[in-house]
Protein backbone atom coordinates (compact mmCIF):
# COMPACT_ATOMS: atom_id res chain seq x y z
CA UNK A 1 0.00 0.00 0.00
CA UNK A 2 1.49 3.41 -0.77
CA UNK A 3 2.67 5.81 1.29
CA UNK A 4 -0.69 7.47 2.01
CA UNK A 5 -1.97 4.65 4.25
CA UNK A 6 0.17 6.38 6.80
CA UNK A 7 -1.95 9.66 6.96
CA UNK A 8 -4.87 8.64 8.39
CA UNK A 9 -3.28 7.47 11.63
CA UNK A 10 -1.14 10.87 11.96
CA UNK A 11 -4.82 12.58 10.79
CA UNK A 12 -6.19 10.67 14.11
CA UNK A 13 -3.67 11.63 16.33
CA UNK A 14 -3.56 14.82 15.59
CA UNK A 15 -7.34 15.49 15.94
CA UNK A 16 -7.25 14.03 18.75
CA UNK A 17 -4.43 16.03 20.02
CA UNK A 18 -6.49 18.83 18.61
CA UNK A 19 -9.71 17.89 20.80
CA UNK A 20 -12.21 17.19 18.09
CA UNK A 21 -14.51 14.91 17.38
CA UNK A 22 -14.22 12.82 14.21
CA UNK A 23 -17.89 14.48 13.14
CA UNK A 24 -16.50 18.09 13.85
CA UNK A 25 -13.04 18.04 11.23
CA UNK A 26 -15.31 16.24 8.68
CA UNK A 27 -17.88 18.82 8.98
CA UNK A 28 -15.36 21.62 8.56
CA UNK A 29 -13.50 19.98 5.58
CA UNK A 30 -16.96 19.30 4.20
CA UNK A 31 -16.85 15.51 4.00
CA UNK A 32 -19.12 12.78 6.07
CA UNK A 33 -17.93 11.18 9.01
CA UNK A 34 -17.83 7.74 7.58
CA UNK A 35 -15.63 8.71 4.84
CA UNK A 36 -13.26 10.36 7.85
CA UNK A 37 -13.39 7.69 9.62
CA UNK A 38 -11.93 5.14 7.04
CA UNK A 39 -9.19 7.95 5.97
CA UNK A 40 -8.22 7.70 9.45
CA UNK A 41 -8.03 4.10 9.73
CA UNK A 42 -5.97 4.38 6.43
CA UNK A 43 -8.79 2.34 4.55
CA UNK A 44 -9.00 5.23 1.92
CA UNK A 45 -6.23 6.83 0.37
CA UNK A 46 -6.64 11.26 0.47
CA UNK A 47 -4.78 13.51 -1.03
CA UNK A 48 -4.88 17.44 -3.05
CA UNK A 49 -7.58 19.73 -1.78
CA UNK A 50 -9.08 17.45 1.10
CA UNK A 51 -5.48 16.76 2.69
CA UNK A 52 -4.77 20.96 2.37
CA UNK A 53 -8.18 21.67 4.12
CA UNK A 54 -7.62 19.11 7.14
CA UNK A 55 -4.15 20.08 7.70
CA UNK A 56 -5.99 23.71 7.69
CA UNK A 57 -8.18 23.01 10.03
CA UNK A 58 -6.03 20.90 12.38
CA UNK A 59 -3.54 23.88 12.30
CA UNK A 60 -0.32 21.42 11.12
CA UNK A 61 1.39 21.46 7.80
CA UNK A 62 0.22 19.32 4.96
CA UNK A 63 4.00 17.77 4.88
CA UNK A 64 3.28 16.63 9.16
CA UNK A 65 0.36 14.72 7.78
CA UNK A 66 1.87 12.99 4.90
CA UNK A 67 5.30 12.54 6.13
CA UNK A 68 7.33 12.77 9.59
CA UNK A 69 8.15 10.30 12.35
CA UNK A 70 6.39 7.64 10.60
CA UNK A 71 9.45 7.57 8.00
CA UNK A 72 11.76 6.78 10.68
CA UNK A 73 9.35 4.11 12.28
CA UNK A 74 9.55 2.29 9.15
CA UNK A 75 12.62 2.14 9.10
CA UNK A 76 13.62 1.00 12.48
CA UNK A 77 10.81 -1.56 11.27
CA UNK A 78 12.83 -2.96 8.29
CA UNK A 79 16.20 -2.81 10.43
CA UNK A 80 14.69 -5.18 12.82
CA UNK A 81 12.70 -7.28 10.01
CA UNK A 82 16.49 -7.19 8.48
CA UNK A 83 17.76 -8.16 11.90
CA UNK A 84 14.91 -11.00 12.59
CA UNK A 85 16.79 -14.47 12.42
CA UNK A 86 15.08 -17.50 11.31
CA UNK A 87 11.68 -14.99 10.61
CA UNK A 88 10.92 -13.72 7.46
CA UNK A 89 8.96 -10.11 7.87
CA UNK A 90 6.79 -9.02 5.27
CA UNK A 91 8.92 -6.29 4.53
CA UNK A 92 7.42 -5.18 2.11
CA UNK A 93 4.13 -3.83 4.38
CA UNK A 94 6.10 -2.31 6.87
CA UNK A 95 4.43 1.11 6.27
CA UNK A 96 1.23 -0.60 6.28
CA UNK A 97 1.63 -2.02 9.91
CA UNK A 98 3.10 1.17 11.00
CA UNK A 99 -0.11 3.12 9.66
CA UNK A 100 -3.08 0.31 10.82
CA UNK A 101 -1.40 -0.79 14.35
CA UNK A 102 0.80 2.30 14.81
CA UNK A 103 1.14 1.46 18.86
CA UNK A 104 2.66 -1.94 18.09
CA UNK A 105 4.46 -0.57 15.77
CA UNK A 106 5.98 1.42 18.15
CA UNK A 107 6.28 -1.28 20.77
CA UNK A 108 8.24 -3.67 18.21
CA UNK A 109 10.52 -0.73 16.90
CA UNK A 110 10.88 0.40 20.34
CA UNK A 111 11.86 -3.14 21.42
CA UNK A 112 14.48 -2.97 18.42
CA UNK A 113 15.74 0.04 19.45
CA UNK A 114 16.25 -0.94 22.99
CA UNK A 115 17.99 -4.28 22.23
CA UNK A 116 20.07 -2.14 19.50
CA UNK A 117 21.21 -0.19 22.87
CA UNK A 118 21.62 -2.97 25.19
CA UNK A 119 23.61 -4.94 22.41
CA UNK A 120 26.03 -1.74 21.95
CA UNK A 121 26.00 -1.97 25.71
CA UNK A 122 27.27 -5.65 25.85
CA UNK A 123 30.14 -5.02 23.24
CA UNK A 124 31.51 -1.76 25.02
CA UNK A 125 31.67 -4.09 28.58
CA UNK A 126 32.78 -7.06 26.52
CA UNK A 127 35.86 -5.01 25.40
CA UNK A 128 36.37 -3.74 29.06
CA UNK A 129 36.32 -7.12 30.12
CA UNK A 130 39.29 -7.72 27.51
CA UNK A 131 41.46 -5.73 29.68
CA UNK A 132 40.85 -7.76 32.93
CA UNK A 133 42.45 -11.21 31.46
CA UNK A 134 45.50 -8.71 30.56
CA UNK A 135 46.01 -7.87 34.09
CA UNK A 136 44.92 -11.66 35.21
CA UNK A 137 48.00 -12.52 32.99
CA UNK A 138 50.46 -10.03 34.44
CA UNK A 139 49.59 -11.04 38.02
CA UNK A 140 49.65 -14.43 37.42
CA UNK A 141 53.55 -13.94 36.16
CA UNK A 142 54.38 -11.45 39.29
CA UNK A 143 53.25 -14.31 41.40
CA UNK A 144 54.46 -17.14 39.60
CA UNK A 145 58.21 -15.81 39.43
CA UNK A 146 57.29 -14.84 43.06
CA UNK A 147 56.83 -18.56 43.74
CA UNK A 148 60.27 -19.51 42.00
CA UNK A 149 61.85 -17.19 43.89
CA UNK A 150 60.45 -18.27 46.90
CA UNK A 151 60.50 -22.08 46.95
CA UNK A 152 64.32 -22.14 45.45
CA UNK A 153 65.65 -19.13 48.07
CA UNK A 154 63.78 -21.62 50.67
CA UNK A 155 65.76 -24.54 49.07
CA UNK A 156 69.55 -22.44 49.69
CA UNK A 157 68.41 -21.38 53.06
CA UNK A 158 67.19 -24.42 54.22
CA UNK A 159 69.27 -27.42 52.68
CA UNK A 160 72.42 -28.22 55.00
CA UNK A 161 74.10 -29.82 52.37
CA UNK A 162 73.46 -28.73 48.80
CA UNK A 163 75.58 -30.59 46.39
CA UNK A 164 77.68 -27.77 44.19
CA UNK A 165 75.40 -28.53 40.94
CA UNK A 166 72.03 -28.16 42.50
CA UNK A 167 73.37 -24.67 43.84
CA UNK A 168 74.95 -23.51 41.18
CA UNK A 169 71.66 -24.39 39.17
CA UNK A 170 69.59 -22.82 41.84
CA UNK A 171 71.69 -19.59 42.12
CA UNK A 172 71.57 -19.09 38.12
CA UNK A 173 67.19 -19.63 38.78
CA UNK A 174 67.34 -17.00 41.15
CA UNK A 175 69.31 -14.72 38.84
CA UNK A 176 66.80 -15.55 36.09
CA UNK A 177 63.42 -15.82 38.22
CA UNK A 178 64.53 -11.74 39.71
CA UNK A 179 65.02 -10.55 36.50
CA UNK A 180 62.21 -11.73 35.92
CA UNK A 181 60.00 -10.39 38.45
CA UNK A 182 61.54 -7.35 37.78
CA UNK A 183 60.60 -7.23 34.13
CA UNK A 184 56.59 -8.32 35.07
CA UNK A 185 56.05 -5.69 37.38
CA UNK A 186 57.62 -2.69 35.85
CA UNK A 187 55.32 -4.41 32.92
CA UNK A 188 52.27 -4.51 35.79
CA UNK A 189 52.80 -1.06 36.67
CA UNK A 190 53.22 0.58 33.22
CA UNK A 191 49.38 -1.80 32.59
CA UNK A 192 48.20 0.28 35.91
CA UNK A 193 49.46 3.77 34.71
CA UNK A 194 47.53 3.11 30.84
CA UNK A 195 44.41 2.30 33.02
CA UNK A 196 44.22 5.58 33.81
CA UNK A 197 44.91 7.03 30.57
CA UNK A 198 42.31 8.50 28.50
CA UNK A 199 41.83 5.22 26.20
CA UNK A 200 41.46 2.33 27.88
CA UNK A 201 38.72 2.46 30.04
CA UNK A 202 36.72 3.52 27.21
CA UNK A 203 32.80 2.36 27.45
CA UNK A 204 32.48 4.08 31.08
CA UNK A 205 30.57 8.01 30.47
CA UNK A 206 32.67 9.11 33.64
CA UNK A 207 35.97 8.33 31.97
CA UNK A 208 35.13 9.54 28.40
CA UNK A 209 34.17 12.96 30.23
CA UNK A 210 37.02 12.61 32.30
CA UNK A 211 39.39 12.28 29.02
CA UNK A 212 37.50 15.18 27.44
CA UNK A 213 38.04 17.24 29.93
CA UNK A 214 41.78 16.28 30.79
CA UNK A 215 42.60 17.19 26.77
CA UNK A 216 41.73 20.65 27.27
CA UNK A 217 43.67 21.10 30.25
CA UNK A 218 40.19 21.63 32.73
CA UNK A 219 40.23 24.74 30.82
CA UNK A 220 37.99 25.84 28.08
CA UNK A 221 39.20 28.74 26.12
CA UNK A 222 36.90 29.08 23.69
CA UNK A 223 33.82 28.79 25.98
CA UNK A 224 35.43 32.06 27.88
CA UNK A 225 35.78 34.18 25.25
CA UNK A 226 32.09 33.25 23.79
CA UNK A 227 33.52 31.38 20.33
CA UNK A 228 31.81 27.92 20.89
CA UNK A 229 29.28 27.13 23.11
CA UNK A 230 28.73 23.34 25.09
CA UNK A 231 27.27 21.69 22.45
CA UNK A 232 29.31 22.66 19.80
CA UNK A 233 32.65 21.22 21.93
CA UNK A 234 30.40 18.15 22.86
CA UNK A 235 29.41 17.73 19.13
CA UNK A 236 33.27 17.97 18.29
CA UNK A 237 35.03 15.85 21.30
CA UNK A 238 36.37 12.49 19.95
CA UNK A 239 36.79 11.37 23.33
CA UNK A 240 32.79 10.94 23.79
CA UNK A 241 31.55 8.42 22.21
CA UNK A 242 28.50 7.51 23.86
CA UNK A 243 25.07 9.29 24.26
CA UNK A 244 25.25 9.00 28.17
CA UNK A 245 29.07 10.72 28.47
CA UNK A 246 27.73 13.27 25.98
CA UNK A 247 24.71 14.23 28.62
CA UNK A 248 27.33 14.33 31.09
CA UNK A 249 29.75 16.36 29.38
CA UNK A 250 26.93 18.93 28.79
CA UNK A 251 25.76 19.05 32.71
CA UNK A 252 29.95 19.71 33.14
CA UNK A 253 30.09 22.45 30.72
CA UNK A 254 27.12 23.83 31.16
CA UNK A 255 28.43 24.20 35.10
CA UNK A 256 31.42 25.45 33.98
CA UNK A 257 29.31 28.61 31.83
CA UNK A 258 27.53 29.27 34.91
CA UNK A 259 30.79 29.39 36.99
CA UNK A 260 32.40 31.64 33.92
CA UNK A 261 29.65 33.67 33.44
CA UNK A 262 29.23 34.34 37.95
CA UNK A 263 33.13 34.73 37.67
CA UNK A 264 34.54 36.30 34.63
CA UNK A 265 37.87 35.11 33.84
CA UNK A 266 39.56 38.63 33.61
CA UNK A 267 37.84 39.85 37.10
CA UNK A 268 38.51 36.51 38.58
CA UNK A 269 42.06 36.75 37.24
CA UNK A 270 42.39 40.13 38.91
CA UNK A 271 40.60 39.06 42.42
CA UNK A 272 42.97 35.91 42.66
CA UNK A 273 45.69 38.33 43.19
CA UNK A 274 43.94 40.34 45.68
CA UNK A 275 42.91 37.85 47.45
CA UNK A 276 45.99 35.50 47.31
CA UNK A 277 43.64 33.17 45.73
CA UNK A 278 41.48 32.87 49.37
CA UNK A 279 38.34 30.73 48.32
CA UNK A 280 36.30 32.63 51.13
CA UNK A 281 37.29 35.28 50.36
CA UNK A 282 36.12 35.29 45.92
CA UNK A 283 33.10 34.15 47.24
CA UNK A 284 32.45 37.13 48.68
CA UNK A 285 33.68 39.29 45.89
CA UNK A 286 31.55 37.40 43.37
CA UNK A 287 28.43 36.59 45.43
CA UNK A 288 28.54 33.04 44.70
CA UNK A 289 29.19 29.52 46.66
CA UNK A 290 32.09 27.95 47.77
CA UNK A 291 31.83 25.08 45.68
CA UNK A 292 31.62 27.31 42.59
CA UNK A 293 34.95 28.86 43.66
CA UNK A 294 36.34 25.30 44.30
CA UNK A 295 35.07 24.69 40.49
CA UNK A 296 36.20 28.05 38.90
CA UNK A 297 39.67 27.58 40.56
CA UNK A 298 40.32 24.11 39.64
CA UNK A 299 38.85 25.29 35.89
CA UNK A 300 42.31 28.27 35.68
CA UNK A 301 44.86 27.83 33.08
CA UNK A 302 47.93 27.20 33.25
CA UNK A 303 50.79 29.47 35.31
CA UNK A 304 47.40 30.92 37.08
CA UNK A 305 46.86 30.06 40.77
CA UNK A 306 44.59 27.02 41.37
CA UNK A 307 45.28 25.52 37.66
CA UNK A 308 47.38 22.83 39.50
CA UNK A 309 44.73 22.17 42.04
CA UNK A 310 42.64 19.19 42.27
CA UNK A 311 38.82 18.71 42.36
CA UNK A 312 37.11 16.01 43.71
CA UNK A 313 33.01 15.96 44.03
CA UNK A 314 30.55 12.91 45.41
CA UNK A 315 27.27 12.91 45.95
CA UNK A 316 25.31 12.07 48.74
CA UNK A 317 25.78 8.27 48.85
CA UNK A 318 29.69 8.92 48.54
CA UNK A 319 29.78 8.19 44.93
CA UNK A 320 32.55 10.69 42.82
CA UNK A 321 30.91 12.67 40.65
CA UNK A 322 33.70 14.51 39.18
CA UNK A 323 37.41 14.07 39.52
CA UNK A 324 40.29 16.31 38.27
CA UNK A 325 43.62 14.49 39.33
CA UNK A 326 46.57 16.19 41.41
CA UNK A 327 49.54 14.02 41.49
CA UNK A 328 50.49 12.51 44.80
CA UNK A 329 47.10 12.40 45.56
CA UNK A 330 45.55 9.13 44.32
CA UNK A 331 41.45 9.46 43.84
CA UNK A 332 40.07 6.61 42.65
CA UNK A 333 36.49 6.35 41.17
CA UNK A 334 34.45 2.88 41.88
CA UNK A 335 32.96 3.37 45.19
CA UNK A 336 36.26 2.81 46.59
CA UNK A 337 37.62 6.26 48.04
CA UNK A 338 38.97 6.60 52.01
CA UNK A 339 36.37 7.89 54.22
CA UNK A 340 38.75 10.32 56.20
CA UNK A 341 38.96 12.67 53.20
CA UNK A 342 37.59 16.15 54.62
CA UNK A 343 35.02 15.78 51.18
CA UNK A 344 33.61 12.93 52.87
CA UNK A 345 33.48 14.83 57.02
CA UNK A 346 31.64 17.62 54.84
CA UNK A 347 28.87 15.43 54.09
CA UNK A 348 28.21 14.95 57.87
CA UNK A 349 28.06 18.63 58.24
CA UNK A 350 26.20 20.44 55.60
CA UNK A 351 27.01 24.22 54.71
CA UNK A 352 29.84 23.85 57.40
CA UNK A 353 33.20 24.76 55.31
CA UNK A 354 36.01 22.01 56.01
CA UNK A 355 39.81 22.42 55.80
CA UNK A 356 42.34 20.09 56.55
CA UNK A 357 46.05 19.59 55.95
CA UNK A 358 46.38 15.87 54.63
CA UNK A 359 49.12 13.70 53.32
CA UNK A 360 48.26 10.29 51.40
CA UNK A 361 49.98 7.49 53.44
CA UNK A 362 51.95 4.84 51.24
CA UNK A 363 52.65 7.58 49.09
CA UNK A 364 55.15 10.41 48.77
CA UNK A 365 54.39 11.62 51.96
CA UNK A 366 53.37 15.17 50.11
CA UNK A 367 51.05 17.19 52.07
CA UNK A 368 47.87 18.51 50.84
CA UNK A 369 45.60 21.43 52.22
CA UNK A 370 41.96 20.40 51.40
CA UNK A 371 39.29 22.75 51.73
CA UNK A 372 35.47 20.83 51.36
CA UNK A 373 31.98 21.95 52.18
CA UNK A 374 28.93 20.21 50.61
CA UNK A 375 26.02 22.15 49.36
CA UNK A 376 22.06 21.35 48.73
CA UNK A 377 21.89 20.67 45.27
CA UNK A 378 18.24 21.35 42.91
CA UNK A 379 15.83 23.45 44.10
CA UNK A 380 14.65 23.93 47.38
CA UNK A 381 11.24 22.49 47.93
CA UNK A 382 8.46 21.85 50.48
CA UNK A 383 8.18 18.80 52.32
CA UNK A 384 11.53 17.43 50.32
CA UNK A 385 14.68 16.56 52.04
CA UNK A 386 17.63 18.64 50.50
CA UNK A 387 20.17 16.12 49.03
CA UNK A 388 23.86 17.28 48.99
CA UNK A 389 26.96 17.02 47.32
CA UNK A 390 30.24 17.53 48.41
CA UNK A 391 33.30 19.40 46.75
CA UNK A 392 36.66 19.40 47.62
CA UNK A 393 39.59 21.35 46.45
CA UNK A 394 43.07 19.99 46.47
CA UNK A 395 46.04 22.21 47.08
CA UNK A 396 49.34 21.01 47.16
CA UNK A 397 51.60 21.95 49.65
CA UNK A 398 54.91 23.26 49.29
CA UNK A 399 58.35 23.92 50.47
CA UNK A 400 58.50 25.37 54.29
CA UNK A 401 54.13 25.83 54.10
CA UNK A 402 54.48 21.81 54.50
CA UNK A 403 55.88 21.51 58.19
CA UNK A 404 54.74 22.86 61.24
CA UNK A 405 50.69 22.07 60.99
CA UNK A 406 49.56 18.96 61.95
CA UNK A 407 48.42 17.12 59.03
CA UNK A 408 46.30 14.16 58.80
CA UNK A 409 47.02 11.37 57.05
CA UNK A 410 44.35 9.55 54.91
CA UNK A 411 44.25 6.70 52.79
CA UNK A 412 43.05 6.65 48.65
CA UNK A 413 41.29 3.35 49.10
CA UNK A 414 41.67 0.36 52.02
CA UNK A 415 42.84 -2.30 48.96
CA UNK A 416 45.95 -0.22 48.85
CA UNK A 417 47.09 1.81 51.93
CA UNK A 418 48.45 0.48 54.66
CA UNK A 419 47.53 2.29 57.48
CA UNK A 420 47.30 0.54 60.78
CA UNK A 421 44.63 0.29 63.59
CA UNK A 422 42.60 2.68 60.99
CA UNK A 423 38.73 2.83 62.14
CA UNK A 424 37.32 3.36 58.79
CA UNK A 425 39.05 0.16 57.43
CA UNK A 426 36.73 -1.95 54.97
CA UNK A 427 38.60 -4.42 53.80
CA UNK A 428 42.36 -5.46 54.88
CA UNK A 429 45.04 -3.98 52.41
CA UNK A 430 46.30 -6.24 49.43
CA UNK A 431 50.27 -4.76 50.39
CA UNK A 432 50.26 -5.79 53.99
CA UNK A 433 48.85 -9.12 53.74
CA UNK A 434 48.78 -10.29 49.59
CA UNK A 435 52.15 -9.31 49.25
CA UNK B 1 55.89 -49.20 47.43
CA UNK B 2 57.02 -46.31 45.62
CA UNK B 3 55.55 -42.93 45.98
CA UNK B 4 54.97 -41.62 42.89
CA UNK B 5 53.71 -37.90 42.31
CA UNK B 6 52.83 -36.44 38.95
CA UNK B 7 54.03 -32.76 38.73
CA UNK B 8 51.86 -31.02 35.76
CA UNK B 9 53.09 -27.05 36.00
CA UNK B 10 54.36 -25.04 32.98
CA UNK B 11 56.69 -23.22 34.93
CA UNK B 12 60.61 -24.24 34.51
CA UNK B 13 62.02 -23.12 37.96
CA UNK B 14 58.78 -24.08 40.01
CA UNK B 15 59.76 -27.49 38.15
CA UNK B 16 62.93 -27.39 39.45
CA UNK B 17 62.44 -26.75 42.96
CA UNK B 18 59.32 -28.77 43.85
CA UNK B 19 60.89 -32.01 42.00
CA UNK B 20 64.29 -31.14 44.12
CA UNK B 21 61.60 -30.84 47.79
CA UNK B 22 60.06 -33.55 46.70
CA UNK B 23 62.32 -36.29 45.70
CA UNK B 24 64.50 -35.09 48.93
CA UNK B 25 61.27 -36.55 50.97
CA UNK B 26 61.14 -39.55 48.94
CA UNK B 27 59.01 -39.56 46.34
CA UNK B 28 59.68 -40.18 42.83
CA UNK B 29 58.67 -37.19 40.62
CA UNK B 30 57.29 -36.92 37.00
CA UNK B 31 56.57 -33.46 35.03
CA UNK B 32 54.76 -32.66 32.25
CA UNK B 33 53.93 -29.37 31.35
CA UNK B 34 51.65 -28.93 28.46
CA UNK B 35 47.47 -29.30 29.86
CA UNK B 36 46.42 -30.40 26.07
CA UNK B 37 47.37 -34.28 27.08
CA UNK B 38 47.50 -33.71 30.31
CA UNK B 39 44.59 -36.69 31.37
CA UNK B 40 46.59 -38.92 29.01
CA UNK B 41 49.76 -38.16 31.19
CA UNK B 42 48.41 -39.32 33.86
CA UNK B 43 46.90 -42.33 33.03
CA UNK B 44 50.03 -43.25 31.30
CA UNK B 45 52.00 -42.40 34.54
CA UNK B 46 49.57 -43.60 37.28
CA UNK B 47 50.94 -41.30 39.66
CA UNK B 48 49.53 -41.69 43.38
CA UNK B 49 49.47 -37.84 43.22
CA UNK B 50 48.89 -34.88 41.07
CA UNK B 51 50.01 -31.41 41.56
CA UNK B 52 48.18 -29.39 38.87
CA UNK B 53 48.43 -26.21 38.10
CA UNK B 54 45.45 -24.06 37.13
CA UNK B 55 46.55 -21.99 34.72
CA UNK B 56 48.44 -24.07 31.28
CA UNK B 57 48.76 -23.78 28.51
CA UNK B 58 46.33 -25.95 26.20
CA UNK B 59 43.81 -27.21 28.39
CA UNK B 60 43.53 -25.41 32.06
CA UNK B 61 43.91 -27.08 35.06
CA UNK B 62 40.40 -27.13 36.37
CA UNK B 63 38.96 -29.05 32.60
CA UNK B 64 41.86 -31.62 33.55
CA UNK B 65 40.54 -32.23 36.66
CA UNK B 66 36.82 -32.63 35.54
CA UNK B 67 38.05 -35.29 33.11
CA UNK B 68 39.78 -37.34 35.81
CA UNK B 69 36.99 -37.32 38.10
CA UNK B 70 34.81 -38.28 35.44
CA UNK B 71 37.30 -41.83 34.68
CA UNK B 72 36.75 -44.62 36.88
CA UNK B 73 40.55 -45.21 37.17
CA UNK B 74 41.24 -41.61 38.22
CA UNK B 75 37.90 -40.15 39.79
CA UNK B 76 40.07 -40.86 43.62
CA UNK B 77 43.49 -39.98 42.79
CA UNK B 78 44.77 -37.09 44.85
CA UNK B 79 45.15 -33.77 43.43
CA UNK B 80 47.09 -30.89 45.30
CA UNK B 81 46.17 -27.42 42.98
CA UNK B 82 48.18 -24.90 42.59
CA UNK B 83 47.05 -21.13 41.16
CA UNK B 84 47.97 -17.56 41.30
CA UNK B 85 44.42 -16.73 41.56
CA UNK B 86 42.99 -17.13 44.46
CA UNK B 87 39.91 -15.73 43.59
CA UNK B 88 37.26 -17.26 45.81
CA UNK B 89 35.36 -17.99 42.72
CA UNK B 90 38.19 -20.30 41.45
CA UNK B 91 38.47 -22.21 44.70
CA UNK B 92 34.79 -23.05 44.89
CA UNK B 93 34.89 -23.61 40.76
CA UNK B 94 38.10 -26.48 42.32
CA UNK B 95 36.16 -27.65 45.02
CA UNK B 96 33.17 -28.22 43.07
CA UNK B 97 35.43 -30.04 40.64
CA UNK B 98 36.50 -32.48 43.08
CA UNK B 99 40.16 -31.06 44.22
CA UNK B 100 41.79 -32.49 46.99
CA UNK B 101 43.58 -29.36 48.42
CA UNK B 102 43.79 -26.17 46.60
CA UNK B 103 46.93 -23.98 47.29
CA UNK B 104 47.75 -20.50 46.19
CA UNK B 105 51.28 -18.97 44.85
CA UNK B 106 53.51 -17.84 46.52
CA UNK B 107 53.43 -21.10 48.56
CA UNK B 108 55.87 -21.87 51.15
CA UNK B 109 58.00 -25.35 50.48
CA UNK B 110 56.84 -26.65 53.71
CA UNK B 111 53.09 -25.97 52.99
CA UNK B 112 53.86 -27.89 49.51
CA UNK B 113 55.27 -30.82 51.64
CA UNK B 114 52.96 -30.70 54.48
CA UNK B 115 50.28 -30.83 51.60
CA UNK B 116 51.35 -33.95 49.59
CA UNK B 117 52.50 -35.92 52.74
CA UNK B 118 48.56 -35.06 54.28
CA UNK B 119 46.84 -36.20 50.74
CA UNK B 120 48.92 -39.57 50.44
CA UNK B 121 48.05 -40.14 54.26
CA UNK B 122 44.52 -39.83 54.00
CA UNK B 123 44.44 -41.95 50.32
CA UNK B 124 45.77 -44.42 52.19
CA UNK B 125 43.36 -44.57 55.16
CA UNK B 126 40.60 -44.50 52.42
Amino acid sequence: MARDTLTGGRIRERRLIAGLKQADLARQVGISASYLNLIEHNRRRIGGKLLLDIAHVLGVEPSMLTQGAEAALIETLREAAADAVAVAAEVDRADEFAGRFPGWAEVLAGGHRRIASLERTVETLSDRLTHDPQLAASLHEVLSTATAIRSTASILAETGELEAEWRDRFHRNLNEESRRLAESSKALVAYLDESGGDDSRRGVPQEEVEAFILARGHHFATLETGQDEPNDLVRDAAQLTSPAARTIARDVLSAYCKDMRAMPLAAFLDALRETDANPLALAGIFNVDLAAVFRRLAAMPPGVPGSDAGLVVCDASGSIVFRKQIEGFALPRFGESCPLWPMFTALSRPMAPIRRRVSQTGRSAMVFDCMAIAQPIGTAEFEADPLFQSTMLILPVKGEDATGKPVQPVGSSCRVCTRAGCHARREPSILSEGF
Amino acid sequence: MDRHVLLIEDEPNIIEAIRFLLTRDGWSVDTHSDGADAVEAIRDAGPDLVILDLMLPGKSGLEILRDLRALPETEKLPVLMLTARGQSRDREMAERAGVSRFMTKPFSNAEVLTAVRDLLAQASQS
